[in-house]
């Protein structure tokens, strides 16, 4: 059987780890290639970086920092932020990435995930999600919403009908993140998260909110999420990966412990 | 002159270390940079080469791939990389074959219904599972459990699992051939080796250290697989 994934995020702007509260409020926490680095000797199953770049001029910068991580890194590497066209993916899995990342360019341009399932594989193309709950209506069925630009523009787009959608356009894989549990340490956002793995058959990755080794462990089942994504947790130095693993092995989740 | 004879040994063994050719196989099946990164981890200088003639000359093949049978099929044939792969497989250089690599190695593919390489005898399937949950491609980090030891397996223990990405499995005739398997709705053969050719359905270079173990444990391999 799989082994569940714990995945680590790395916000990355202008070349520095960034760690945002609830999407705004960055702040630069470090060198993301020694955290990469670190991570990956301690057990990390996959690892992602967000590039979150405000200036186009340095978008440069994460091409860098994903080659110089892929030379010493040899788990599965994801990178999104900013990714328009097939061309910007290249040009990162050129650098060194596994998969792309695409959310904010699909959402206004859904081919772009077509494109990019036929250039590089379906298997590598992740759509990522910012999601708040809205509540149920008329136009959100799901009661939730699909958000933009880093969760700043909501888009009158239904969550879960965008999730269909862009699984039947050609994503591999897809990211959950609750912009409402962003950052709060609260634990993630189950029902959503259960809801989208319900309704699709490519693995779901769970993310936003994760504060203490529980909140892992809930979105891996009751959630149903196929991997786990943390950031903050193990950022701060507060929980190491190594140590969230144990937790979940002891805990009855099926994990990979020998690295 | 002992010392002389030493000297020149010694140098010899440095010059014959430094020109073996490892080439990592490229037709347009994938990123191969992370293969070469994986090989240069292991103190490997690999070279990327679509030239049929350099993949002869090789003294140790990596032939990986990502991608649909049917276009990699296309792709070798136009580059004659497909006569190169039977010449190489037959004056016994060490290959390693990965994930595509390994699957159109095989006789036959279910996807596009492809007639591949028939280096091994065999075909590859499309994994047909009853359980809903369980998705396909088959992604993630399995455990591996050996059947029939291998060289290149030397050092992979129970328990150690490594990165997989597919949604065909390989179905080798000569169960003699299969050297690994690994769990997803009943087992199937995720590692074969038969003389000097050794493939993994696994991406060893995505594997982390046990990936990169077995990596090393090819380039240091002469092809013999007893």
């Amino acid at each position: 059987m799989l082994s569940k994934r714990l995945i680590a995020c790395l916000d990355v702007r202008d070349g520095n780890l960034a760690k945002s509260v609830r999407f705004v409020d960055t702040k630069d926490i470090g060198d993301p290639v020694a955290k990469a680095r670190e991570y990956y000797r301690d057990g990390l199953d996959e690892l992602v970086f967000y590039d979150i770049t405000a200036s186009s001029e340095k978008r440069r910068i994460i091409l860098d920092v994903v080659e110089a991580v892929a030379e010493q890194v040899f788990i599965p590497l994801s990178v999104g932020g900013g990714v328009r066209s097939v061309a910007d993916a290249t040009d990162l899995r050129l650098a060194g990435a596994e998969k792309i990342n695409v959310n904010t360019a699909a959402v206004e341009r859904p081919a772009l995930i077509a494109e990019c399932a036929e250039a590089i594989g379906s298997q590598n193309v992740v759509l990522s999600m910012d999601i708040r709950k809205v509540g149920v209506s008329p136009d959100f069925p799901s009661g939730y919403e699909i958000v933009v630009r880093g969760g700043r523009t909501p888009t009158g787009v239904d969550a879960l009908a965008w999730t269909r959608e862009g699984e039947r356009l050609g994503a591999g894989e897809l990211v959950v993140n609750s912009i409402d549990a962003d950052g709060t340490r609260d634990g993630y956002e189950l029902h959503l998260t259960r809801a989208i793995s319900e309704a699709v058959r490519i693995p779901v990755i769970a993310s936003g909110g994760a504060g203490v080794p529980d909140h892992l462990y809930d979105v891996l089942t009751e959630g149903k999420a196929d991997a786990a994504l943390v950031a903050s947790m193990v950022h701060y130095g507060d929980y190491t990966v190594s140590g969230l693993k144990r937790h979940l092995d002891a805990r009855g989740v099926k994990m990979r412990m020998s690295w | 002159m002992d010392n002389l004879a030493v000297t020149s040994a010694t140098a010899y063994h440095r010059a014959a270390m430094t020109s073996a050719r490892t080439v990592i196989v490229d037709y347009d099946a994938g990123n191969l940079r992370s293969v070469q990164r994986a090989c240069a981890e292991v103190g490997t200088a690999a070279d990327i080469t679509s030239d049929p003639a350099r993949v002869r000359r090789a003294d140790r093949v990596i032939f990986p791939g990502v991608g649909a049978a049917g276009s990699a099929m296309r792709s070798l044939r136009a580059r004659g990389l497909d006569r190169a792969l039977l010449d190489v497989m037959h004056d016994g250089t060490p290959v390693l074959g990965i994930c595509l690599g390994l699957q159109i190695s095989l006789e036959r593919s279910e996807e596009n219904d492809q007639q591949t390489l028939g280096l091994i005898p065999g075909d590859v399937r499309r994994f047909a599972l009853t359980d809903r949950a369980l998705k396909v491609p088959h992604m993630g980090w399995n455990a591996v459990r050996i059947v029939r030891a291998h060289p290149l397996l030397a050092h992979v223990e129970p328990g150690d699992e490594f990165y997989f990405v597919h949604a065909y499995y390989p179905v080798p005739s000569d169960e003699g051939s299969v050297r690994a398997v690994a769990d997803y709705e009943g087992q199937f053969c995720c590692a074969l080796g038969v003389g000097n050719y050794f493939a993994t359905q696994f991406h060893p270079e995505k594997s982390g250290r046990v990936g990169l173990r077995l990596i090393e444990n090819f380039v240091r391999w002469d092809g013999n697989d007893a």
